[in-house]
Formats: C-alpha cells, sequence, structure tokens
C-alpha cells in the first residue's frame, strides 16, 4: 500500500512537471529543455521572497506565484519571441542554452549548498498517516493536490475558454489560425506563462518535500518521458504516461535496484520512440513535421 | 605568427582567384610551422590547453559532421565517449591491453553504439532524434556506473601512460604533438570525406530527404554510415581523453558535456569543418577566460563552483547570443570580415 501511495505521488509530480512540456509543444511546437531549470527556479524564488519580502508561508508562496508568472512572461518576450519562425532545431537548442545560463545563476546567486526552504517559511511538513501502515508527508498531499486541480483548471481553460480555443487552434495550424486573426505572440506568451507557473509551482512543492538543490533541474529531464509517452501534445495522455513512468521507477527501484532510477524513464522513452514515436495520445502526423 | 603576417602581407589588391587560393595554402602551411612551433615558447600550463583543444577539436569534428553536414542531430555525444573511454579503460584494467588493442576496440565499440544510435533516426527526425539519443546518454552513463560499481573502482579506473613503440608518452611536448597529429588527420579525412560521394549524399539528405531519396541517395544507409563514422571518431577522441586525464569516470562524462560540443558547432559556425576547430578553441578556452576575468575584478570567495558556475552561465549567454544574433557562427563572422576587406580592393580593380 505504501508502494501505491508513493507512486500515486510521483505521478503527481511528473504529470504536473511534464504539463509544462505538454503545454509549450502543444502550441508553438518548441520542446522546452529549460523546463526542468525553470522549475527550481521557482523554488528559489521561494527562498528569494521568504527571505525578502514576505515571512508568511501563503504570502510568500503568492508572491513567487506571481514571480513565476514574471518569469515565463520574460522569457517568452525577451528570448522565444526571437526564435518564433526559426527552425524548431534553433529554438530547441536556445531552450538549452537558457537552462544552462539559468544554471550557472541560480549556483551564482544562491550558492552551491542545499537549502532547507521549508524551514525558511516555518512550513511543517509533517507526515500524515492516511491509513494505518500508509504515510505521506504534508507536501506530497498536497501535490497530489496541486496537480489535480491544475489538469482540471488547463483542461477547463483550453477547452471551454475563447483563449483556450485559441491556443489550440495555434497548436494545430499557426498559419491559419494567424490569418484568423489570432495574435499568435499572445498566444505563445500565454504558453510559456502557464507552463513556467506549472512548473514553478512543481518546483516549490518537490523542494518543500526534500531540499533545494540545483541538480533537482535533472527531475524536468525525467518528467519529459512522461510527457513523451503520453504523447506531446496530449495533457490527459502527460497523466497517464506520468502514471506509467512513475509505477515503473518505483517499482523497479523496489524489486531490482536502486540505481535503475536515473534510467528507468528514458529506458521507457526509448522504447516508445521505437513502438510509437507520436505516444499514446498524440497526433500521429506531427511526426512528420518536425 | 610571423608565417601568417607573411602569409597576408603578400596579398596585394590585383591578386586573381588562382593567386589567392596559392596564398590560402601559404596561410594554411603557416599556420602548420606555427602550431609546429608553438611548444618552444609555451609553459606546461599552455600546453596542457593546447592539448584540451585538440581533444575537443576531434570530437567537435565528429558532431559537426553529423549535425552540420549530415543534419543529424545528437544530444548523446558524450555518452559515445564515455563509451570509448570505458571501453579503453575497461580492456587496460580487465586485460591489460595496450594502446595498440584499447584505441580500435574504442573505435570499433562506439561505431557499434553509433549504429544503435543511428537507428531511431530511420523514423524520428529532429527533436525525436535528439531525444532518443539523450536517452541513450543516460544509458550508456548508466553502464558506465554499473561497471564502476560492480568492479569495485567506484571512484573511477586509472590508466597507466600509453606506450607507443617503446615510447611513453606522458609530458606535455609528447601529448601536444600526438594530439596535433591526430587532431590534423582528423580533419584531413573529414574533409576528403565531404569532398567525396559520402559527403556529398550527407548534404543532399540535410537538404531534404525526400528529394534526395528521389535522386537515388540510399537515405537509410547514409544516415546509419553518418552515426556509425562520427560515433566512431567521438568515440576515438573520447578514448584520448581517458588517456590523457590518466583516469576514467562517468563523473567526467556529464550531459554538460555534449552540450558543450553543440556549442562548438553553433559558435563555429554550423556545417564548417573549420568552423568546428574554432568553436573547440573558443568553448575550451571560455572557463579559462572566466577564470581571469573573475580574478581580474575584485571579488569576495573565488573559489571552483563560482568560476564553474560562473562558466555555466557564460556558455548559456553565448549560446544563446550567437543562436539569436549569429546563427553561422564565427566562420560567418570570419566570411563578412573577410567580405568588408576584400570588396573596396576589389571596388578599385572594376574601373
Amino acid at each position: 500500500m505504501q508502494i501505491l501511495a508513493n507512486i500515486v505521488v510521483l505521478t503527481s509530480l511528473y504529470a504536473l512537471v511534464a504539463c509544462g512540456y505538454v503545454l509549450v509543444y502543444k502550441v508553438s511546437r518548441v520542446l522546452n529543455l529549460a523546463h526542468g531549470e525553470l522549475m527550481i527556479l521557482g523554488a528559489y524564488l521561494l527562498v528569494a521572497t521568504s527571505a525578502g519580502i514576505a515571512s508568511d508561508p501563503l504570502a510568500a508562496i503568492a508572491l513567487t506565484a506571481m514571480f513565476s508568472i514574471v518569469v515565463g512572461l520574460s522569457v517568452y518576450l525577451l528570448l522565444m519571441r526571437k526564435m518564433t519562425g526559426q527552425p524548431v532545431l534553433a529554438a530547441v537548442l536556445t531552450t538549452v542554452a537558457l537552462g544552462i545560463l539559468l544554471r550557472g545563476a541560480m549556483v551564482l546567486i544562491w550558492g552551491p549548498q542545499q537549502l532547507n526552504v521549508g524551514a525558511m517559511i516555518s512550513f511543517d511538513n509533517a507526515s500524515i498517516a492516511l491509513t494505518d501502515s500508509v504515510r505521506v508527508s504534508t507536501a506530497a498531499l498536497w501535490l497530489v493536490v496541486c496537480t489535480f486541480l491544475v489538469y482540471l483548471g488547463l483542461l477547463a481553460f483550453l477547452h471551454m475558454s475563447r483563449w483556450g480555443m485559441r491556443m489550440r487552434a495555434s497548436g494545430q495550424n499557426a498559419l491559419l489560425a494567424a490569418q484568423r486573426g489570432i495574435n499568435l505572440h499572445t498566444v505563445y506568451a500565454l504558453a510559456w506563462t502557464l507552463s513556467t507557473f506549472s512548473g514553478s509551482l512543481a518546483g516549490v512543492l518537490v523542494t518543500l518535500d526534500s531540499r533545494i538543490d540545483v541538480n533537482m533541474a535533472v527531475i524536468g529531464l525525467k518528467a519529459f518521458p512522461a510527457a513523451l509517452v503520453g504523447g506531446l501534445d496530449s495533457l490527459p495522455g502527460a497523466l497517464i504516461g506520468a502514471g506509467v513512468i512513475a509505477a515503473l521507477e518505483v517499482l523497479l527501484i523496489h524489486y531490482v535496484n536502486p540505481l535503475l532510477s536515473d534510467v528507468v524513464p528514458f529506458l521507457v522513452l526509448i522504447a516508445i520512440l521505437i513502438v510509437r514515436p507520436w505516444g499514446l495520445y498524440g497526433t500521429k502526423e506531427e511526426l512528420n513535421r518536425v | 605568427m610571423s608565417n601568417i603576417e607573411t602569409g597576408i602581407g603578400k596579398m596585394t589588391p590585383a591578386t586573381t582567384r588562382r593567386k589567392r587560393l596559392s596564398q590560402n595554402q601559404v596561410a594554411w602551411i603557416g599556420l602548420i610551422v606555427l602550431l609546429v612551433l608553438l611548444p618552444t615558447s609555451a609553459t606546461p600550463f599552455h600546453l596542457d590547453i593546447a592539448s584540451q583543444i585538440f581533444i575537443a577539436g576531434i570530437g567537435a569534428l565528429a558532431l559537426m559532421v553529423l549535425t552540420g553536414i549530415a543534419g543529424q542531430i545528437s544530444l548523446g555525444h558524450s555518452g559515445l565517449m564515455a563509451a570509448g573511454a570505458f571501453t579503453t579503460g575497461i580492456l587496460y584494467k580487465e586485460a591489460g591491453a595496450g594502446i595498440w588493442i584499447t584505441l580500435p576496440a574504442s573505435v570499433v565499440a562506439g561505431a557499434v553504439i553509433g549504429l544503435i544510435f543511428g537507428l531511431p533516426s530511420l523514423r524520428l527526425r529532429g527533436i525525436y532524434l535528439a531525444m532518443s539519443t539523450l536517452a541513450l546518454h543516460f544509458l550508456v552513463i548508466y553502464l558506465g556506473g554499473e561497471y564502476e560499481f560492480a568492479s569495485g573502482a567506484s571512484t573511477g579506473i586509472f590508466l597507466d601512460p600509453p606506450v607507443v613503440f617503446g615510447f611513453e608518452i606522458y609530458d606535455g611536448y609528447a601529448w601536444y604533438y600526438v594530439l596535433l597529429a591526430l587532431v590534423a588527420g582528423t580533419y584531413w579525412g573529414c574533409r576528403n570525406l565531404l569532398n567525396s560521394k559520402t559527403g556529398r549524399a550527407w548534404e543532399a539528405l540535410h537538404a531534404n530527404e525526400t528529394a534526395a531519396e528521389a535522386l537515388g541517395v540510399q537515405v537509410a544507409n547514409y544516415k546509419l554510415l553518418a552515426f556509425v563514422i562520427t560515433s566512431g571518431i567521438a568515440s576515438f577522441s573520447g578514448a584520448l581523453f581517458a588517456y590523457y586525464q590518466n583516469f576514467v569516470s562517468v563523473e567526467a562524462f556529464t550531459l554538460f558535456l555534449s552540450i558543450q560540443y553543440i556549442a562548438m558547432i553553433i559558435i563555429g559556425g554550423m556545417g564548417s569543418l573549420p568552423g568546428a576547430l574554432l568553436g573547440a578553441v573558443f568553448v575550451t578556452l571560455v572557463p579559462y577566460f572566466v577564470e581571469w576575468l573573475m580574478e581580474a575584478v575584485p571579488y569576495i570567495g573565488l573559489d571552483i563552483t563560482t568560476v564553474s558556475s560562473a562558466s555555466y552561465a557564460a556558455f548559456g549567454l553565448l549560446m544563446i547570443l550567437f543562436l539569436v544574433f549569429e546563427p553561422s557562427g564565427l566562420t560567418g563572422i570570419w566570411k563578412r570580415l573577410v567580405g568588408q576587406f576584400a570588396s573596396p580592393s576589389k571596388r578599385e580593380d572594376t574601373p
């Protein structure tokens, strides 16, 4: 039972990170390989706000959310906007470069040592007993709840609101969408903002559960196979992909070899790329376009 | 330096096309003479940097052929180098094999892994291919880590200096000349390859796969060939790296190393072999330059992590600047400068 709880928590983490990849890819066909770094930047922003501005946990988290929106918006406006219309590969390499830049900058600003964010905002990460034998930490519980809410909100937004429809239209055919008067730059900026926001949320929650360390950006890379298994342009797919990856990772670590932890997501990635490159729920014709 | 200057000094405005070509050759010969004479006035520190540049140059040439010429993106370059380094390390440790066995074995191992890396390319393009090479990188690193763990060498494998014809290569001068010869040989080999049928096939499938197929280029075969050849070279440079460091460990082959090689070919200029070498020089020098800059600026707490993270940030910034403002890289800048200097003289010629 404890294993099941672990799988659910890890699924939530991967799903929350993966939806950032999906949002940006679905709308602008750009793969954001800096997502892991942006995620950890969200956590470091919490460190900055709690140290400088607000000591109340809720206020600090709310401010961090606002800052992460600013970060996402400025990443698009200052950098990725220039790559719109460039070859996809150039855009992807730009995100790789952004990741390296952020990684270096974060160590320069906040130092290489691990920080305990929970203690900084006096967040009590107590272990909660769900049943007699199953325990999860408070932060993990929050993670599950937030992932659920984010997915609910995103699906409702994409399918029910006017801007959501515009985002989907831009993703299906950018040229036709622009022809119909949709401002692509606004739509792309919105996608980057939402993506960075959800990523930062994941970063904050996962670092509240453990400690903050710049190398945790690797979670971003490990969540990428989740997005790809489900299909890079499908939100429900990302949720299911996250479930598959998380279940395999937890089970293999528990029953086979703990060293497999870092490699399992990528083994699944290779398998899915060989068998069904467009993923479980992705659109097949996309492959010809990239 | 004087050799290059005489080469340029001879250039008069009235040079014909044929003469200019021969002056180009003079410049090449000058560069070679310069590189051969350089160690006479170099400190061990300079020789070390030069050797690092040569090793990086061999790897960058391989990636340039794969990505810049054949158009197959790879994020697994450091995995391939790790394969070469580990083949050498394992053969040396388990069988005491000499350099005549370990180096060819590394090339073969790299070529085989390159074939595996290349298989997804038959079906995948662009970022999907990048992802599959990334996944394979993690797989190779995992296997290397498993070996280190299983063999009890959890810190890594130590290597003795290689012995060639009874001559032990361990001091900076020997390494400098050996690596200089190897990088020149690799450059020469790659250049000839690009001027052959194979190179033209790669350029064709880079430009348009469907059109290349229609013109009779065996796209699948040539794609795999590109992966096999360049992976062999990358693996070779990994083995050289292992010998040069006297040490093999998975720690050295991070994802950041792959990104550094991508930075080399972007900064050097996509599709240009001299660009790969220029990029190797540039990228290898960045951390030293950053360190020098940070020492020059009064700064408190200058330590290894600060310097390394500052060079991370500098790399990211440089890559972004080149991608956004100068996608054709250093060779693009060079060509434009030459064009600017050449065009007034042409204008004088025409009337």
